[in-house]
């Protein structure tokens, strides 16, 4: 078998949902050994869903299944001492720890780096929450909604909407949790970096609020410039975006003079636009929802991949709105091989998106499913820590593990 | 003792707009040696352009560069000129990584394809990021962030439930992309450290948005179902939305799971005669009872500030945010408290405050170094004292405009 990039690394993950359990999946996808600790009760993403047939199964969660590919699964009720002390030493004899404690619980639990990191030095302990390990707002409680909305992008979702009484919206599925877990796993990568430099670990604090903002700092540059405190009416508000088709919509982007000159001749251009008012880029987003009506009159005769084939043709940036759909039955991402199937023992064969990097010599294989509740218990507090079996028991028995 | 993780590794950067920028900005941050190829035979946009009002038509002044690029060096090497290419070859040698996100083919163009490279040094690593990736039948489709977010299936998922889909419009695809290309390149180097040999890494940034999207696709592939935009539903949770708050296009998001931060909420709004009503009185029916509950507690939110709303309920155990909008993201108290923004000088700007690097690492605190680089700012340093170059050469090549 093929060697992996991080075979041989250990990580301890105490983490839930989405973000912390992205970040360890990113590390145990690479040949880490990815030791998942849940509560008795199990991780709240294995009751998420969606289900097969919407049958609510604990093991058949597949935000869940996704997740936690390649992983060991440990149960540990941290509540209790003994659970406490468990973890201690699991983590004594790892490099790298995944927490999502927010400060107040790490504290209340005296789960800390310092004391992790004093019978561990090497230990580089990677804590993913709302806010931060530090400042006015570390304590704040916050679910996936307060942290997308949190970062500042949310204020401004849906674009090119002109009715501000509405409300703003939240961007698919888990984005800033995403975006967090993946931020964890590079400032992860570096502190193991360091760590083989120079022998010591560290503490890595992931903002989640912070990292979402840092996929828009142009936005947040821009403002210093223009002074233009931008809102839903102004983000979007330009020609071509979101234009309805016969059967969906595209986007069409094009800000440049000679991407519109692209766009009317894609048109076959039409009488309207010789109007001077829609001569310059400034006026044209002025005048930007007649321009949008007169666009869809055209192209609402023509289906999403022909509008944006022929704007493309043209030389102007365009594209169908995939629907996932669209995407599971894309020839491009299928000649990519950008989906692969794996099997779980319970919740059967199953498809899932890989990463987006090919590396030429280490191409991703069949993932190893994600764990059972408990299913590693034997093998890491047992057989790797010297617990024995009749031990184990009694602390099952006492909700323990 | 404090060391930057990637102290001891070189990057030769031929990223270029808001992508390729991200993925040198992430490895300076961590303390590599980024160094950007540029040309004045075709300066990076981002240079240019917008924000330029009132700015100088000069690569120097636009906002967006100066966030994206610092600890980053600038040289001019004119990849037209065959002497251009050479000379990046000859640092080539003395690189770890090399990284663009040119459209497929133009390194190749070029004679810098990751053969040619590999020929001068043998375990480069060469991580390419077009829009789409280097092979697949839509290599060569053109993109900008708006466009490359609705191929990636999450522009189509933004609106409200039942409506016409509306838009993201913002650069998210693009700077994400980028994040990941910087992943890519640990992975490589790590393996680089392990097994002796360099490779070439393909990355789409179509691919490094869609896979954030586990929930739709998986949605699909267990019950066939194509989702829509939801607006801010959630399935799980109740009240789970944004509303409005005293003054203008203001909001809070507020979300609750439990029966407990249920009750929370009622106590933060005061126990007002209506939460004891039977339509909400457990989480089955405030889920069917959504929007009615929606439209009661806006109605108290909006007597409140954004902010004021926030520390109330955060007080009662509830999960609140204010929403932010740029003026804020600027001034919130905890931003200023965590030191969000390195005031950093520029020498043709003045001081800029810049976005600090997304985490902070206890051992080497402060890894923001210097302002983005000038165009060509570090020519003198690169050919001469790290390719060992005369100041005679330097000059006839810069005349030749080799070095342009």
């Amino acid at each position: 078998m093929q060697e992996r990039t991080l075979e041989g690394i250990k990580v301890v993950e105490c983490a839930e949902m989405v973000a912390g359990p992205y970040c360890g999946k990113l590390l145990s996808d690479l040949g880490a050994e990815v030791t998942k600790v849940e509560a008795p009760c199990g991780d709240p993403a294995r009751r998420r869903g969606p289900f097969r047939g919407d049958l609510p199964d604990a093991e058949g969660s597949a935000l869940f299944l996704y997740l936690n590919t390649n992983k060991l699964g440990v149960t540990l009720n941290l509540e209790n001492k003994k659970g406490r002390r468990l973890l201690g030493e699991l983590v004594r004899e790892t490099d790298i720890l995944i927490a999502d404690w927010p400060p107040s619980e790490s504290e209340r639990l005296s789960l800390s780096y310092e004391i992790f990191s004093a019978a561990n030095p090497r230990l580089v302990i990677t804590s993913i929450t709302p806010f931060g390990q530090t400042g006015l707002h570390r304590d704040y409680r916050a679910y996936p909604l307060n942290t997308f909305h949190g970062g500042g992008e949310g204020y401004l979702l849906p674009g090119g909407k002109q009715n501000l009484e509405r409300e703003p919206v939240r961007g698919a599925g888990f984005l800033t949790e995403y975006d967090s877990g993946l931020c964890a796993a590079v400032a992860t990568l570096g502190a193991l970096f360091c760590a083989r430099l120079t022998g010591r670990g560290q503490q890595i604090d992931v903002s989640k609020q912070e990292a979402a903002m840092a996929l828009s700092r142009v936005d947040i540059a821009r403002y210093r410039w223009d002074g233009v405190v931008e809102s839903r009416a102004i983000r979007g508000a330009r020609p071509g975006n979101s234009i309805r088709c016969l059967d969906g919509y595209v986007q069409i982007h094009c800000p440049g003079d000679h991407q519109w000159r692209a766009l009317l001749e894609a048109m076959g251009n039409p009488g309207w636009a010789a109007d001077p008012k829609y001569g310059d880029r400034a006026s044209r987003v002025k005048h930007v929802e007649e321009i949008n009506a007169r666009i869809e009159e055209w192209s609402t005769e023509l289906t999403t991949r022909e509008v944006a084939r022929r704007v493309q043709a043209k030389g102007c940036p365009a594209a169908p709105y995939n629907t996932i759909a669209d995407l599971l039955q894309d020839e491009h991402l299928k000649y990519r091989g950008f989906f692969a199937q794996a099997e779980h023992p319970r919740a059967g064969k199953l498809t899932y998106p890989t990463v987006p990097y090919r590396l030429s010599l280490t191409p991703p294989d069949c993932p190893r499913p994600a764990p059972l509740l408990g299913q590693h218990n034997q093998l890491i507090l047992g057989a790797r820590l010297g617990h024995s079996t009749r031990q184990l028991l009694q602390l099952s028995q006492a909700g323990v593990i | 003792m404090s060391v930057l993780p990637l102290a001891r590794y070189r990057v030769l950067d031929f990223g270029t707009a808001w992508a390729g920028a991200m993925v040198g900005l992430i490895l300076a941050h961590l303390g590599a040696e980024v160094i950007r190829i540029e040309s004045r035979e075709r300066i990076d946009g981002m240079r240019l352009g917008w924000p330029g009002k009132g700015a100088p038509p000069e690569p120097e002044f636009n906002a967006h560069f100066h966030v994206l690029n610092p600890n980053k060096l600038s040289i001019t090497a004119n990849m037209k000129q065959p002497e251009g290419v050479t000379l990046i070859k000859e640092l080539v040698k003395e690189c770890d990584v090399v990284t663009d996100n040119f459209t497929p083919g133009v390194l190749e163009r070029v004679g810098l394809d990751y053969e040619s490279l590999r020929a001068v040094k043998p375990d480069i690593i060469l991580v390419s990021i077009p829009a789409a990736g280097n092979y697949g039948p839509l290599k060569d489709v053109r993109t900008y962030a708006s466009t490359l977010g609705a191929l990636a299936g999450i522009e189509g998922l933004v609106g409200y439930p039942g409506e016409r889909v509306l838009s993201l419009g913002g650069g998210y695809a693009d700077t994400n992309g980028g994040v990941h290309g910087a992943m890519a390149i640990l992975v490589a180097l790590l393996h680089r450290n392990r097994m002796g040999e360099g490779q070439f890494v393909d990355l789409s940034q179509w691919e490094a948005t869609t896979s954030l999207l586990v929930g739709p696709i998986m949605e699909y592939i267990m019950n066939g179902r194509n989702q829509a935009p939801q607006g801010n539903l959630s399935p799980t949770m109740v009240p789970y939305n944004n509303y409005a708050c005293k003054g203008e296009d203001t909001w809070v998001s507020i979300a609750v799971y439990s029966d407990e931060e249920w009750q929370g909420l009622c106590r933060a709004m005061g126990e007002p005669a209506w939460t004891k009503e039977e339509r909400f009185s457990d989480k089955y029916s405030r889920l069917k009872n959504r929007q009615a509950l929606d439209e009661l507690i806006a109605a108290w939110t909006s007597n409140l500030t954004h902010y004021e709303a926030t520390e109330v309920l955060q007080r009662a155990g509830v999960a609140a945010a204010p929403l932010l909008n740029v003026d804020e993201r600027h001034d919130d108290p905890h931003f200023r408290e965590r030191q969000l923004y390195i005031d950093m000088e520029h020498p043709r700007t003045g001081v800029e405050p810049v976005f600090d690097i997304p985490w902070k690492l206890s051992g080497t605190p402060g890894a923001m170094r210097r302002h983005s680089p000038l165009l060509g700012e570090h020519n003198e340093y690169v050919f001469t004292e790290l390719l060992g170059l005369s100041k005679g050469e330097v000059a006839r090549l810069t005349e030749a405009k080799a070095l342009y």
